[in-house]
């Protein structure tokens, strides 16, 4: 004990984590949506270790790759259940996020003094989605190639685009520079992720979680340490949410996945359909809404752009939804709406799929651009509850 | 809102999953299909034999090596006169040339044509596939390899069957340039069984559903266990955070 103490007293890690993982006063109100922050840090952590463990077999050479994945399922001790829990646990991620997000909107748990926590959360958002993207290209199956292909050519939409593109490829086309650079940023975003969400944690500890009432707490009762009320917490929401992960990973491994990515990568031949992987079906279903290939991709950048300003568009000073009558329920359209997207987004862009993409497409900006201003100013303020255990005023 | 919102989700993901196969594959009662499901012995090493003696004319199985047949239930002696019957390219040796020897159990299971524009050179301009994936390539997996070898019937009115081509209903776009592989009777099963083209394709489809995903069985005894454990930490994280919780909650 003294050897800690001396070790504190010039290094204060051990004040640090009593201070910020122990003590840490936190609203002693929070229901289980609030599970999902700590969450997604773990899931963070366990991809990071099953990657660098697939990463110690993985080539990323365009004639070895593919192999090199068959030889991790097939010859590697255990590499089956490590792939899987790496391929699986990218699915498991975006699911955990997003709840975490439409946590955020439901709540308002953006609003001030939130807004930087916020933008730094779809900071960490964004790089996700090119961690995710870059990642479902090392494979080399059909899927990861035609992936690469489109997604990359959507750059060549801006000025000097062909050079943009022949640029991040590396040469003329997707070929072996550009596999090589996505495992190089493959393996190096997550730990751009991992510092902005240490950033994430210390603007969070700031001011401390938002909580289901939206109010500030007023006096010290309203709180509760972390250890141990919300340890157990987030323990036992852990073990129920490793109980689908693995359920997914050991019976239905493939649930999230395409078949044609188990046929190796031929430029030649193209997939009678290319599809992202789901959690990006909505931002492929608004990008294909745009009949302009330039506008399509400014559209589809501008949809997670928004979230960013989202605290200045939504001025209504009422942060939880239980206290707002009408965002309530297109909070709900909007969750919706994005269903729809994702929907859309796995459909051939034609008929009425077309249509009601665009129509969805545009209830999105819609709720950002138009609603959010509007409720801001017109949506009637209920009284709000004066503390935690102010039993007077009920939520709507 | 929020109901509503829920229900049309879940109307919404069904019609999604089902839509992607062209024709309806029929789909089979396989051993394997539960969540407990293994593979049955026989019907894996007569899958291998019907690979080995009719399938091996054209299609490889490169990801497969010989001592992987351990699993069909075969032993090493077995497996090592197995692999006895086939021969492999080796070398160079001391003085720098190739050799052919036998294949020994460490090596994969040789591949009919020595490379791809061999093969096409052959099938008249066609490549068959490699089949060591093949189930979890194709949608329906083994359902699709089974309708697959099923679904030769005479084309519909009107259409006109490319030169080199077969109709075949599963296939999508209907035109495959594989002739109807399999004939009642085609094999002959040690165990006595009656080798009807249903009964080879089942057991074909069984093999290769195995040799797509070798690790099955072992996966889905390792969940059973997984699951039971973490079923447990969970209702005892369960029932300590009601502990915890006791004296905050009102």
């Amino acid at each position: 004990m003294s050897l800690i103490r001396w070790i504190d007293e010039r290094l204060p890690i051990f004040t640090f984590f009593n201070k910020e993982l122990k003590e840490y006063p936190t609203p002693k109100n929070l229901n289980y949506l609030w599970n999902f922050g700590s969450l997604a840090g773990i899931i963070l952590v366990i991809m990071i270790l099953s990657g660098i463990f697939l990463a110690m077999h993985y080539v990323p050479h365009v004639s070895m790759a593919f192999d090199s994945v068959e030889r991790i399922m097939r010859d590697v001790n255990g590499g089956w259940l490590i792939r899987y829990i790496h391929m699986n646990g990218a699915s498991m991620f975006f699911i955990v996020v997003y709840i975490h997000i439409f946590r955020g909107l439901f709540y308002g748990s953006y609003k001030s003094p939130r807004e930087l926590l916020w933008i730094l959360g779809v900071v960490i958002l964004l790089l996700m989605m090119a961690t995710a993207f870059m990642g479902y290209v090392l494979p080399w199956g059909q899927m990861s190639f035609w992936g690469a292909t489109v997604i990359t050519n959507l750059f060549s939409a801006f000025p000097f685009g062909e050079s943009i593109v022949h640029w991040l490829w590396g040469g003329f086309s997707v070929d072996n520079p550009t596999l090589n650079r996505f495992f190089v940023l493959h393996y190096l975003f997550p730990f751009l992720i991992v510092a902005v969400s240490g950033l994430h944690l210390v603007a969070l500890h700031q001011f401390g979680s938002n909580n289901p009432l939206g109010i500030d707490r007023t006096k010290p009762t309203d709180s509760i340490p972390f250890h141990p009320y919300y340890t157990i917490k987030d323990l036992f929401g852990l073990g129920v949410f490793l109980l689908i992960y693995c359920g997914f990973i050991f019976f239905a491994p493939n649930f999230f996945g395409e078949p044609d990515n188990y046929i190796p990568a031929n430029p030649l031949v193209t997939p009678a359909h290319i599809v992202p992987e789901w959690y990006f079906l909505p931002f492929y279903a608004i990008l294909r809404s745009i009949p302009d290939k330039l506008g399509g991709v400014l559209t589809m950048f501008g949809a997670v752009f928004v979230l960013a300003v989202v605290p200045w568009l939504d001025r209504n000073p009422i942060r939880s939804s239980r206290f707002r009558p009408i965002y309530k329920h297109l909070f709900w359209v909007l969750v919706l709406n994005c269903f729809v997207l994702g929907w859309i987004g796995a459909k051939p862009p034609e008929g009425m799929y077309l249509i009601i993409g665009r129509l969805a497409t545009a209830y999105y900006f819609f709720h950002f651009l138009i609603l959010l201003p509007l409720l801001g100013k017109y949506e009637p303020r209920p009284k709000l509850p004066l503390s935690f255990d102010d039993k007077a005023v009920k939520s709507l | 809102m929020k109901k509503m919102t829920l229900v049309l989700f879940l109307v919404m993901i069904i019609p999604c999953h089902a839509d992607n196969a062209v024709p309806h594959l029929p789909k089979q009662n396989w051993s394997f299909n539960s969540a407990f499901g293994t593979f049955k012995r026989n019907e894996l090493q007569r899958g291998f034999q019907v690979y080995k003696e009719v399938c091996s004319a054209c299609h490889s199985l490169k990801r497969i090596r010989f001592r992987d047949l351990k699993s069909l239930g075969f032993k090493e002696s077995e497996i090592k006169t197995i692999a006895a019957g086939y021969e492999v390219k080796d070398g160079p040796n001391a003085e720098g040339e190739m050799f052919q020897r036998k294949a020994l159990p460490s090596d994969a299971i040789p591949s009919p044509y020595p490379n791809d524009n061999a093969a096409r050179a052959t099938n008249n301009g066609a490549l068959p596939p490699d089949l060591s994936l093949i189930v979890k390539a194709r949608e329906g997996g083994a359902d699709y390899v089974h309708a697959l070898m099923n679904g030769y019937i005479d084309p519909p009115a009107g259409i006109v069957i490319e030169g080199g081509r077969h109709y075949n209903q599963y296939f999508p776009g209907g035109q495959i340039s594989m002739a109807k592989p399999l004939t009642d009777g085609q094999v002959t099963y040690a165990d006595g069984t009656s080798a009807t083209v249903e009964q080879m394709s089942r057991d074909v489809s069984t093999f290769l559903a195995w040799a797509a995903e070798p690790e099955t069985e072992q996966r889905k005894q390792m969940g059973v266990k997984v699951m039971a454990y973490l079923l447990f930490m969970t209702v005892i994280f369960y029932f300590a955070m009601r502990r915890i919780w006791r004296d905050v909650k009102k």
